[in-house]
């Protein structure tokens, strides 16, 4: 095994994500699946293939710093589940 | 206690850049607006959006790093910062991990009257978060409230080397910095206003010790001044439990303005793990040796080389190649007027006397205030040509300064002249001679000190008017003559 029932939950819990015991289980399969398939591809010979970090073979994609019309306020404000004079609320954050 | 032990400081320093949208998408950076009114859907994060990257940001960070000595990576990329708070909209940042865009640099500062190297880390970009709102200031205390305006405004981190030794350079270190890029022209240095912000890594450790103390985090300092004073009040506090036998604990600390403390930053136990990954939305950066000299070309005269240009061009003191060429906008002042009126020494001396005060009165410091090059050329050489005395060309100085109407037009219409002719001069020494009889007496008795006596009075008698060189001369001629 790659990964451990503790590991997906501490992942879980990294990204906010609530798993039933049962989920836990399935998904602690399906990763390790994956990990493994990941070493069947390290077991090709990789020596002279440059590294990528993009799908797309391009670079240096750039939009001009030019300002336009942004969204309005009504429907920026749309999907928040509450709001007030122009603002998101949210549950009170302390720091 | 405090000389046993020795101060090791590094700075992180996030920079709004000066561009007029934000860093993935076209809304505007301007500041001020009603919230939540410069957002869309690509700098909230709504889901199919692409970002792409604001050309200006790279070309503001370039010559920042070419200004501070860095090396100039030939590939970079973004990654994702990944973590939750209601500011952050996507719930990850696009920011640049391990490969930035410039390293190893640095900035020379003054220390102890020696130049001193304080290193650079590295300089990347990433995307600013939204402003948060807390509820005792507005509305409901259970809450907090988000504005979402300031989120994708493109961000510059420079992060120093632990090379600062004291909290007195760490403020020196910012100052520089700021310098640099006001001149560069890619950040406004408003700490206050948060364009421009700081957090410090701070650790101590007994003289001769060596590696690193055990280093504390702080936070929330939103000025120059606070900076100094909240390392200050760290360091001794660390000082003071090693002393007393305890350990220092990792942690981050908020300095408190108000009660002059740091204190242990309230959040959860949870180290932070970020899970960077390579931005899969955005594509490589690749800035070849063209794109690179194009930016070096364009960079403008440095302020420690305008500042040693100042010196042998104009024969400038030190402090005052130093205070002026620290704000460029100041610098330019000079040399405008140094252009109209070509005595440096006297321009230097009234733009930091009579100029800066004007400046501070200001909101918006140098670049508004009414008083101009060519206005401040044409009273210094009213002063040079005796038409006005030094004393009232600084209340000339001040009606310009808040009128923004021409000095010779004030000198005039105030009826400011300089008294400057012989015989009118005479008549008032005349008049105030015969007035003060025992004086004179005791004057010409040996009491020679009671010269200055006179000469005042001969100014108070031509209301501040008569030119006090002359008043001098035909004084002592009557008196002894």
């Amino acid at each position: 095994m790659k990964i451990t029932i503790k590991e997906v939950q501490r992942v879980a819990r990294l990204a906010r994500l609530e798993l039933s015991e049962s989920e836990k289980e399935k998904f602690t399969h399906q990763l390790n699946d994956i990990l493994e398939a990941m070493d069947k591809l390290n077991e090709l010979d990789t020596e002279n293939v440059e590294p990528t970090s993009h799908v797309l073979a391009i670079k240096n994609i750039f939009k001009d710093d030019e300002p336009s019309e942004s969204f309005s306020l009504e429907n920026m404000l749309a999907n928040a589940p509450e709001k007030e004079r122009g603002l998101v609320s949210v549950p009170k954050i302390i720091e | 206690m405090a000389s046993d032990y020795e101060t090791i400081i590094g700075l992180e320093v996030h920079a709004q850049l000066l561009t007029k949208s934000k860093i993935f998408c076209a809304c505007s950076t301007r500041f001020g607006a009603p919230p939540n009114t410069q957002t869309c859907p690509i700098c909230v994060g709504m889901p199919g959006v692409l970002p792409v990257l604001n050309r200006e940001v790279v070309e503001m960070v370039l010559k920042t790093s070419l200004a501070t000595h860095c090396r100039i990576a030939p590939f970079c990329r973004f990654a994702r910062k990944n973590y939750f708070y209601p500011d952050l909209p996507k719930n990850y940042q696009i920011s640049q991990y391990e490969l930035p865009l410039a390293e190893g640099g640095y900035i020379n500062i003054e220390s102890d009257g020696a130049v001193k190297r304080i290193g650079l880390i590295r300089i990347h970009m990433e995307e600013d978060a939204g402003k948060l709102f807390h509820g005792e200031n507005f509305g409901d205390p259970a809450k907090s409230y988000v504005d979402f305006n300031r989120t994708g405004v493109p961000l510059m981190e420079i992060v120093s080397a632990p090379d600062i030794r004291s909290p007195k350079e760490a403020r020196d270190y910012l100052l520089k910095l700021k310098t640099i890029l006001e001149y560069l022209e890619v950040c406004s240095g408003n700490m206050e206003e948060g364009s421009f912000r700081c957090d410090a890594n701070i650790s101590v450790r007994r003289a001769g010790q060596s590696g690193l103390g055990v280093k504390t985090e702080v936070k929330n300092m939103n000025s120059f001044k606070n900076v100094q004073r909240a390392l200050e009040y760290e360091a001794l506090r660390q000082m003071r439990i090693l002393d007393e036998g305890g350990q220092i604990v990792q942690e981050t600390r908020l300095w408190d303005a108000k009660e002059e403390i740091t204190l242990p930053m309230r959040s959860k136990e949870e180290a932070h793990d970020y899970r960077y990954f390579p931005e899969p939305d955005l594509v490589p950066i690749m800035v070849d040796e063209e794109w690179m000299e194009r930016v070096r070309r364009s960079l403008p005269e440095l302020p420690d080389d305008r500042k040693t240009r100042f010196e042998v061009q104009y024969g400038l003191p030190p402090y005052d190649a130093a205070v002026l060429t620290s704000y460029r906008a100041l610098a330019d002042f000079f040399e405008d007027t140094t252009k109209l009126f070509p005595k440096p020494k006297i321009v230097s001396n009234w733009i930091m006397g009579e100029v800066l005060r004007e400046a501070k009165r200001s909101d918006e410091g140098i670049d508004t205030i009414k008083t101009s090059p060519s206005m401040l050329a044409e009273l210094l050489k009213a002063i040079d040509e005796g038409l006005v005395s030094g004393k009232l060309a600084k209340e000339v100085f001040n009606e310009m300064s808040t009128t923004g109407a021409s000095p010779m037009a004030i000198i005039k219409e105030k009826g400011l002249v300089q008294i400057s002719d012989e015989a009118e001069i005479e008549k008032l020494i005349e008049e105030t001679l015969r007035q003060n009889e025992e004086q004179v007496k005791q004057y010409r008795a040996g009491k020679t000190k009671l010269f200055g006596f006179f000469v005042g009075e001969v100014m108070k008698a031509s209301t501040g008017k008569a030119n006090p060189q002359l008043v001098g001369a035909i004084l002592k001629r009557k008196l002894e003559g």
